[in-house]
């Protein structure tokens, strides 16, 4: 009884008895899920225009934010910096392109997904030899970001916010909003989308594969950049972020590999479920549960709804 | 001229369905394991045997276990480095609650319990397949090395927080601990690894591994031909998990001689994952070849630039390692996918025909 | 008519009937309603335009699909559905449209594949491959070498199936449907992309299959001249629903087929 009591009661009566706790432990969980959809984002552009499942991706969150700082460091005023980055992303998707895609087209989509963890390994070392394996602090105020927070004595107490989370907050939303103009209104954004269907069809139609995937590995890039930035500003840039750049992938599951509002849908889930469920049911169990409870809730999505929230599902053929 | 098997004629099916039909393989498999097991224990130093050796025959059973699984039955799994986990704090509970029975059967019976655990993540594998499935399995590594550190029982309540491993023997000569000597562990592994690689390629040659391979290469034309995917799916999970555990076992106690839950994270995984992609998917000799590139790899990068008077800082030689391990993989997916064991085919062909070109 | 006579005169009892299936996917009928039945020794044939529903037929057979109604008997047992692998034990073998071989096994594995429901050493004695594993393993070596005899690709027996031409994969996916030693053979387009040299080598293989084992086959294909040498009587679906059934002359004169055919507007 004590145990049914600690499990289904007592986590809603610390809820109801202290809701500033709640609401701030919700906020956090927000904050941590938009930083999940924004990886989980890369990886629909990549798979959406292209069916490549970028394991990579959390990767390029890490080694964006890397260059910048690294750049940074060696003397490179901040903007000069932003911009040269945004160049390596660019020099990054056309190396992609040409080593690893190109050579791989109409291989099994399974090949594809393991040569992403090639570029990982490579972006890791890389990453590493050039800028130093040491954890580096992110360039916000050379960003002009704003810092601090503001508080809020509410709910019989005291509810903070950080502003950087809210700029995150508002640049992440123009982002998204810009890519969902893109992928919709554009001719590029329907031939990404023609690319995604089929890769032969698109060929035939004039569509060029190679252009394509330079722009989407570019645009996943720029967004893994943003990431990053917002990212490095909560803790150090290093690549020991690695393991919750994974964190992505159960996100996907949830929402569905190739829809943008899923991404963001599933993200915040995951943020706050493995938040809340910390806070008010992790002490039951020794604590740390955060590891493994957005794949945990991905594992049963697997089972019972594979297809994810908003996909579709699928019907096998012979 | 030597590698021909002209005038070898089959006489029965017996002979033609045998795993090594050619002669000359059959001699170079016998020299190979007369060199591992007198050779190499009477001439090497310890640093051969306890630095390369050792960790290279362990990994190339965990690479086998997980080519099982990925390599012949198509699943692909992220939690080979959990599973090996298992195995390993399986073995330390089991001696240390039964310190009489011997500890080379407990390091076997700690297999069963990582194929059992195997077989329970293994489950969502009916459903789904490709890089899903990884990501479930990628709940197991998470979840298992969460067990790992918060479930204080596995380790006896150790203020380390890590399992050492005890001092045992076997007809009066001591096997594991600090003061087992470096041949003596050697034998140990190099014999389970020889015997269970052995059992592998029977099973892959026989009914099973077809089963696997019918499900790898087209699930739908195996399920109508009456083999069942979910039972066949869970063998391999746990066939793979039982080699994985049995490797994760020997890692710490004939080798490391003690661990902390790290040893066992999902970097292990994807290094177990490497070899195989490099060595070869489908391949057990593959598996060899892909643990040794792999784990060599780093040795050689530590040695031989400063024997050329270019000396690495250590950290530049792990940065390194990661590159030329990303570069390889994607070279050798698109070069050759099925990796080194194919290569060697390659050249055992050319041998054949030699000196001619075709 | 058929050209050959033999055998397949003992045509009998009714080995498998569906009746009155209907199988939608997600409110698109593929197959509605339709009965039929198939005896003893026959070749029938299943015939209609692409997009008839033939393939999804095949499919409700051997138990791929679940038809939301009616019913199957398959040697006198009825059943709503069948399922994949109740279908391969009662002895329905099947080859598939776009050939569905294990590409990355030869072809000796391909067809010893198709043996598997009929071994049964333990795991146990496969660890040793000794003792009874051994001796199975060499017995249906035997009855697979016998296949491979009858189809006559011997020297491709080590090639890995992926690298054969088109044809001769044909040839290896019947052999690897033979080896399960079926009662049922169902055929989805078994000469589709064949020049007329291979589809006549084909067309002998089936009548064999048909005489020599006495297997009952059951066979999707758009040659009709193929069609109307080959089989006893002929079913003929158009979107999904049946059209006709006869023998082979009947059906040709049926003017329902002929406006199928033709696509005479309604």
């Amino acid at each position: 009884m004590g145990l049914l009591y600690q499990i289904f009661i007592d986590p809603f009566v610390q809820m109801g008895t202290a809701p500033d706790l709640f609401v701030q432990t919700l906020w956090e969980g927000l904050v941590g899920g938009m930083l999940y959809a924004l990886i989980a984002l890369g990886f629909v552009l990549i798979f959406k225009a292209s069916g490549v499942f970028n394991f990579a991706q959390g990767i390029m969150v890490v080694f964006a934010a890397l260059t910048l700082v690294g750049l940074y460091n060696v003397g490179v005023p901040a903007f000069l910096a932003l911009g040269l980055s945004i160049a390596v992303m660019f020099v990054l998707a056309f190396t992609v392109e040409r080593v690893v895609l190109r050579p791989l087209v109409n291989q099994p989509d399974i090949i594809l997904f393991m040569a992403t963890f090639g570029i990982t390994y490579f972006l890791i070392g890389f990453g590493e030899f050039v800028f130093g394996g040491d954890p580096k602090v992110m360039i916000t105020d050379q960003l002009y970001l704003p810092k601090g927070t503001i508080t809020y004595k509410a709910l019989g107490g005291v509810v903070s916010l950080q502003k950087l989370d809210i700029a995150a907050a508002i640049i992440a939303s123009i982002m998204v909003a810009g890519l969902a103009v893109f992928f919709s209104k554009t001719r590029i954004g329907r031939a990404l989308r023609a690319v995604a269907d089929s890769h032969s069809a698109a060929l035939s139609v004039g569509i060029s594969l190679e252009q394509i995937w330079v722009i989407v590995w570019f645009a996943a890039g720029l967004v893994a950049l943003v990431t990053g930035i917002f990212w490095g500003a909560r803790s150090d840039v290093s690549f020991a972020l690695d393991v919750i750049a994974l964190k992505a992938l159960p996100v996907l599951i949830l929402g569905g590999f190739t829809s943008i509002p899923g991404a963001i849908v599933g993200g915040l889930i995951i943020g706050i479920g493995e938040k809340l469920g910390e806070f008010y049911w992790g002490p039951l169990i020794g604590g740390g549960t955060d590891a493994w409870f957005a794949y945990v809730i991905a594992l049963v999505f697997l089972l019972f709804r594979p297809q994810g929230l908003f996909g579709e599902r699928i019907i096998e053929r012979v | 001229m030597l590698y021909r098997e002209a005038g070898q004629f089959k006489t029965s099916y017996a002979s033609d369905q045998a795993v090594f039909p050619i002669l000359q393989d059959r001699v170079g498999i016998l020299i190979i394991l007369v060199i591992a097991f007198i050779g190499i224990p009477v001439t090497g130093n310890d640093f051969l045997i306890n630095a390369v050796m050792i960790p290279f025959l362990i990994f190339s059973l965990a690479a086998i276990g997980l080519n099982l699984l990925t390599g012949y039955t198509g699943l692909l799994s992220l939690g080979t480095g959990a599973f090996m986990g298992v195995g390993a704090y399986a073995c330390y509970k089991l001696t240390t609650v039964f310190p009489d029975v011997n500890i080379i059967i407990w390091v076997i019976v700690s297999g069963f319990f990582s194929a059992a655990v195997g077989a329970v993540f293994g489950l969502p594998s009916l459903r789904i397949k490709g890089f899903y499935l990884a990501i479930a399995t990628l709940a197991a590594q998470f979840f298992l090395e969460w067990c790992f550190i918060r479930i204080p029982w596995l380790y006896n309540y150790n203020v380390s927080a890590a399992i050492e491993v005890p001092q045992r023997e076997l007809f009066g000569i001591i096997i594991t601990g600090p003061r087992a000597s470096a041949q003596t562990r050697y034998l140990i592994v190099l014999t389970i690894v020889v015997a269970m690689t052995w059992m592998a390629s029977n099973i892959v040659h026989g009914r099973i591994g077809r089963m696997w391979m019918a499900i790898r290469d087209m699930d739908i034309a195996a399920e109508l031909m009456g083999i069942r995917l979910l039972p066949t799916k869970l063998l391999a999970f746990a066939v793979s998990s039982f080699y994985c555990g049995v490797a994760g076992a020997m890692l710490v106690f004939l080798w490391y001689g003690g661990a902390e839950s790290t040893v066992f994270s999902i970097n292990e995984s994807f290094t177990i994952l490497f070899m195989i992609i490099i060595g070869g998917l489908g391949s057990l000799l593959g598996s060899f070849l892909g643990a040794a590139l792999i784990y060599i790899l780093p040795i050689i990068l530590r040695f031989v630039p400063p024997q050329l008077g270019l000396p690495l800082h250590a950290a530049t030689v792990e940065h390194m390692t990661f590159m030329i391990t990303g570069a390889l993989i994607v070279f050798f997916l698109i070069a050759e996918p099925a990796g080194l064991a194919r290569l060697w085919q390659i050249g055992k062909q050319k041998l054949r025909v030699w000196p001619f070109p075709y | 008519m058929r050209a050959t006579g033999g055998p397949e005169a003992a045509v009998g009892d009714v080995l498998l009937s569906v009746e009155n299936v209907s199988l939608s996917f997600g409110g698109v009928k593929a197959v509605s309603d339709v009965s039929f039945d198939i005896r003893k020794g026959e070749i029938r044939a299943i015939i209609g335009p692409n997009g008839a529903g033939k393939t999804s037929m095949l499919n409700v057979i051997n138990g791929f699909y679940h038809p939301q109604h009616g019913r199957i008997t398959f040697k006198g047992e009825t059943r709503a559905r069948m399922r994949p692998h109740e279908a391969a034990y009662g002895g329905i073998a099947r080859t598939f449209q776009n050939v569905a071989l294990f590409r990355g096994m030869t072809a000796l594995d391909n067809i010893m594949a198709g043996r598997t429901l009929k071994m049964h050493t333990s795991f146990f004695w496969q660890l040793f491959r000794y003792g009874p594993a051994m001796r199975e393993e060499v017995d249906h070596r035997h009855r697979v070498e016998e296949i491979i005899d009858f189809l006559k690709i011997q020297e491709i027996r080590r090639v890995p199936v992926g690298r054969l031409p088109y044809g001769l994969q044909k040839r290896v996916e019947l052999g690897r449907a033979l080896a399960m030693e079926p009662e049922l053979l169902l055929l989805d387009e078994p000469m589709a992309g064949m020049n007329l040299e291979e589809k006549e080598d084909m067309s002998r293989f089936v009548l064999d299959v048909n005489d020599h084992y006495g297997t009952t086959i059951a066979l999707i294909e758009h040659d009709m001249g193929v069609v109307m040498d080959l089989s006893d009587r002929v079913v003929v679906l158009d979107h999904g629903i049946k059209i006709a059934d006869g023998t082979p002359d009947e059906v040709k004169r049926n003017q329902a087929v002929i406006d199928a055919y033709l696509g005479v507007a309604h």
